[in-house]
């Protein structure tokens, strides 16, 4: 049905709200692609599928719904009942009917389902009580784990589109921007450039056509809020996209989105379809007269495309190379007319700065980085999953407070993020409140908001060079420092790796670097150093380690490290021999194991489950490496 | 081989004939037709879109997602994602590798595998992840990966 008005919107939402309320209950099912990967799918076909057969929607009142991503993929797939709030995780297709007799029609609680505190063991009931979600304060990613994404309606009646009516129905465009502008809100992509700014210069620009673009090439490893927003809540980011074009005066507009990501192709897909059915895209938006209209563009599989003006050229149909920044994008971008693109998460958070005002978004955050960021929280972490925060909170909080800690309650180590274009914050650090200047200050970025927590088991050379290996690949080519410079940094990088590492060689990286810097086309190029950078600021004793010492004292590197059976401790559970790749290890259960340092890899999975403690790494002696290499032939 | 051609209609035909903006999204449907993008393919695009066969293939051999060459049945993605990597998958690659008897990038001879490794896919919360045809295995270990492989492309299903 087509909405005709704002003020047909929020009937229209009434009237969606007032038959939901009819649904007395709701299993929600967490169908984001974490869950899905667990067998949520199962559960949720298993659900559907009971409860038609027991006829249970009449009798009860009970509905399902397939959602977003709830952010706690750690513990998937989970399911959440409403309204009483229970939650449920790690949940298989066979406990489905006893979900359905014990709680839903019996209201009563199955423990055994429930979600166990790391901390004091203790069962949590709610999903609200849950200290993964009980710190968050969530606006970009408001509605996800809410609503189904496939359903327009649903969306409508929690919310989606009333910060467009707002702005299409009330205010002038100098009105938008300004409400954007008190905002404060900086660019979430991670450069954090104010997007009021942005919006304000392209406005400005001349020209009748102009593009509004969605920045959903999400490539930094490590990070997946973006593809959390439009798998769960597509119509928050179109929300966004149909108020910038309407503040600069935009008709068309594109949907940038990873190859990587096809749930998000689907789900945006669908969303632009149904908003263009209900009047919310297309022409004469909300009978307000305005037009705008938003397409889908597929990226190919390239980091680069995130950077804005080869994500431009991508979109053209050619190679994603970027190009000099001297000329902006808002006034020559995509096919060299004025384009505003944002991030996925700047967008999704438009519709509510419109919906509820930029002062009340101003008052979240810090002096000069307001409102909310979301974070994925990822690594040697208890709890993995999606958050958002306001801006500020501390590294502590959010790795031990929400994160539960590290894996095994081993010791942190540093936290990285920003990508390849970021760096790792170390322990001194932990109590630096996060924000744009802050993280920058340490030597990382904002950048796309992954955050990988690490622990000792973690060296931070090798971290560098997985960085170099990443960037090598997507580097673009077109500029020599980012593509010779790369290529040199990893040739240095593999020798530390393999304790051929040289006098000279930690300032020959950092000569390397600062060229990189200086003299890249992009900042691809010129962050691409950062990784480099930041861990040899931090971590500069660990790299003298593996360049005079020739140790790994993370005991990651191979070529450095031999493992080994302590025999006092060893208590024979097999744990290690289970594990082993090369059936190095060998011995009776419950009897001392032994290791075979010949068919030995030194790749330390047996360290990493050994119960007891009972396996020892330290540096390989000099001059057993040829003997090893000449083992392995 | 002989390809059947009769499968290039379906994918130009949802393009308009000369749009040269098309160009990536005619590859990939190239690529999910064939799994690979082959020599006629691409000719067939680039007369189609009015786009020279250079630009063509700048385009086929920049983006990841292609492949010139053709794939095994079964495509096995290790991520390479930071949190995956701290988490072991340098692992998980090597000895998907041995198993298969192939490098990264590479088809095993009865053409069943092709073995490659994705800039993450952004499920970093269950690294590491191993992609095997459709299904993503999070959590993975070399071990239990491996014999999944062994036991053939039957177990993708369950």
């Amino acid at each position: 049905m087509r909405i005709e008005s704002p003020k047909q919107l929020a009937a229209h939402a009434e009237a969606v709200q007032k038959k939901q309320k009819e649904q007395k209950q709701q299993v929600l099912i967490c169908c984001g692609t974490g869950c899905l990967a667990n067998g949520a799918r199962e559960v949720a076909d298993a659900f559907t599928e009971q409860i038609a057969d027991k006829n249970l929607e009449v009798e009860v009142g009970l509905y399902t719904k397939e959602t977003g991503c709830h952010g706690f993929c750690e513990r998937g797939p989970l399911v959440v009942i409403q309204p009483s709030g229970i939650l449920y995780a790690k949940v298989k297709a066979s406990h489905v009917e006893k979900i359905l007799e014990t709680t839903v029609l019996g209201g009563e609680v199955i423990e055994g389902l429930l979600y166990k505190n790391p901390e004091d063991k203790s069962l949590i009931e709610k999903y609200a009580d849950v200290p993964f979600y009980k710190h968050q304060k969530r606006i970009a990613m408001r509605n996800i784990g809410r609503i189904d994404p496939e359903d327009i309606d649903d969306a409508i009646a929690h919310g989606a589109y009333t910060g467009a009516a707002r702005a299409l129905g009330e205010l002038s465009q100098e009105q938008v921007l300004d409400e954007i502008e008190t905002s404060g809100l900086r660019g979430r992509g991670g450069a954090g450039f104010s997007t009021a700014r942005k919006w304000k210069a392209c406005a400005k620009a001349e020209g009748e056509r102009k593009f509004v673009l969605c920045n959903g090439d999400e490539g930094d490893p490590g990070a997946f809020k973006d593809r959390s927003i439009m798998e769960g809540d597509p119509h928050a980011v179109l929300e966004g996209m149909l108020i910038c074009a309407y503040a600069i005066g935009a008709h068309e507009g594109y949907v940038y989105v990873r190859h990587e990501y096809p749930l998000a192709v689907t789900n945006v897909t669908r969303a632009i379809e149904q908003a263009r059915e209900a009047g919310l895209l297309g022409d004469d938006i909300l009978g307000t007269g305005f037009s705008f209209d938003v397409k889908v563009a597929r990226g190919g599989g390239a980091f680069v495309c995130g950077e804005s003006s080869a994500l431009m050229r991508s979109i053209e149909g050619n190679v994603g190379e970027p190009r000099q920044k001297y000329i902006h994008a808002t006034d020559r971008g995509l096919y060299d007319l004025p384009t505003v693109l944002n991030n996925v998460e700047s967008l999704s958070t438009v519709g509510q700065i419109l919906a509820h005002g930029g002062a009340a978004y101003a008052e979240l955050g810090t002096e000069k980085s307001k409102g909310t960021k979301a974070f994925s929280l990822v690594g040697k972490v208890k709890n993995t999953g999606l958050i958002e925060l306001p801006m500020g909170t501390t590294l502590r909080e959010i790795i031990y407070d929400i994160g539960g800690g590290i894996l095994g309650d081993r010791p942190f180590k540093a936290v990285q993020t920003g990508g390849p274009s970021g760096g790792c914050v170390p322990e001194s650090l932990l109590d630096l409140p996060v924000d744009y200047e802050q993280l920058t200050e340490a030597g990382s970025m904002m950048g796309s908001g992954g955050m990988i927590v690490m622990d000792d088991r973690t060296c931070m050379v090798d971290v560098a060079r997985y960085f170099l290996s990443f960037l090598i690949e997507e580097s673009c080519g077109k500029c020599l420092p980012c593509r010779e410079g790369l290529k040199q940094l990893l040739a240095i990088y593999d020798d530390l790796v393999a304790g051929k590492g040289k006098e000279g060689d930690i300032e020959r990286i950092e000569t390397l670097s600062a060229a990189m810097k200086l003299g890249s086309l992009c900042d691809l190029g010129r962050s691409a150093p950062n990784p480099v950078l930041s861990t040899l600021r931090h971590f500069r004793a660990e790299y003298e380690a593996h360049v005079v010492d020739k140790a790994c004292p993370a005991g990651i590197c191979r070529e450095l490290t031999i493992f080994d059976i302590d025999i006092e401790t060893c208590d024979g559970c097999h744990a290690c021999q289970i594990q082993c790749p090369t059936e190095a290890i060998t011995g009776e259960r419950k009897e001392l194991h032994e290791l075979d340092q010949d068919k030995c890899i030194s790749c330390g999975v047996c360290y990493d489950v050994c119960p007891q403690g009972s396996i020892v790494y330290s540096p390989k002696p000099l001059g057993r490496e040829a003997e090893h290499a000449h083992a392995n032939d | 081989m002989d390809l059947d051609v009769s499968l290039l209609d379906p994918v130009l035909e949802q393009y308009e004939k000369g749009d040269a903006s098309a160009l990536i999204h005619a590859l990939q449907d190239l690529q999910a037709t064939y799994n690979y993008l082959p020599p006629e393919g691409i000719k067939a695009i680039s007369d189609y879109l009015d786009v020279p066969m250079a630009k063509a293939y700048a385009a086929a051999t920049f983006y990841k997602a292609f492949s010139l060459e053709p794939q095994g049945r079964t495509l096995i993605q290790v991520c390479k994602g930071t949190a995956c990597h701290v988490r072991g998958a340098p692992l998980l690659e090597e000895e998907l590798c041995r198993t298969l008897d192939i490098e990264t990038g590479g088809t095993t001879e009865d053409q069943e595998y092709t073995v490659k490794t994705v800039n993450c896919v952004g499920a970093c919360a269950m690294a590491p992840l191993v992609i095997i045809g459709e299904k993503y295995h999070g959590k993975a270990k070399a071990t239990k990966i491996t014999k999944l492989v062994n036991k053939g492309a039957s177990s993708d299903e369950d």
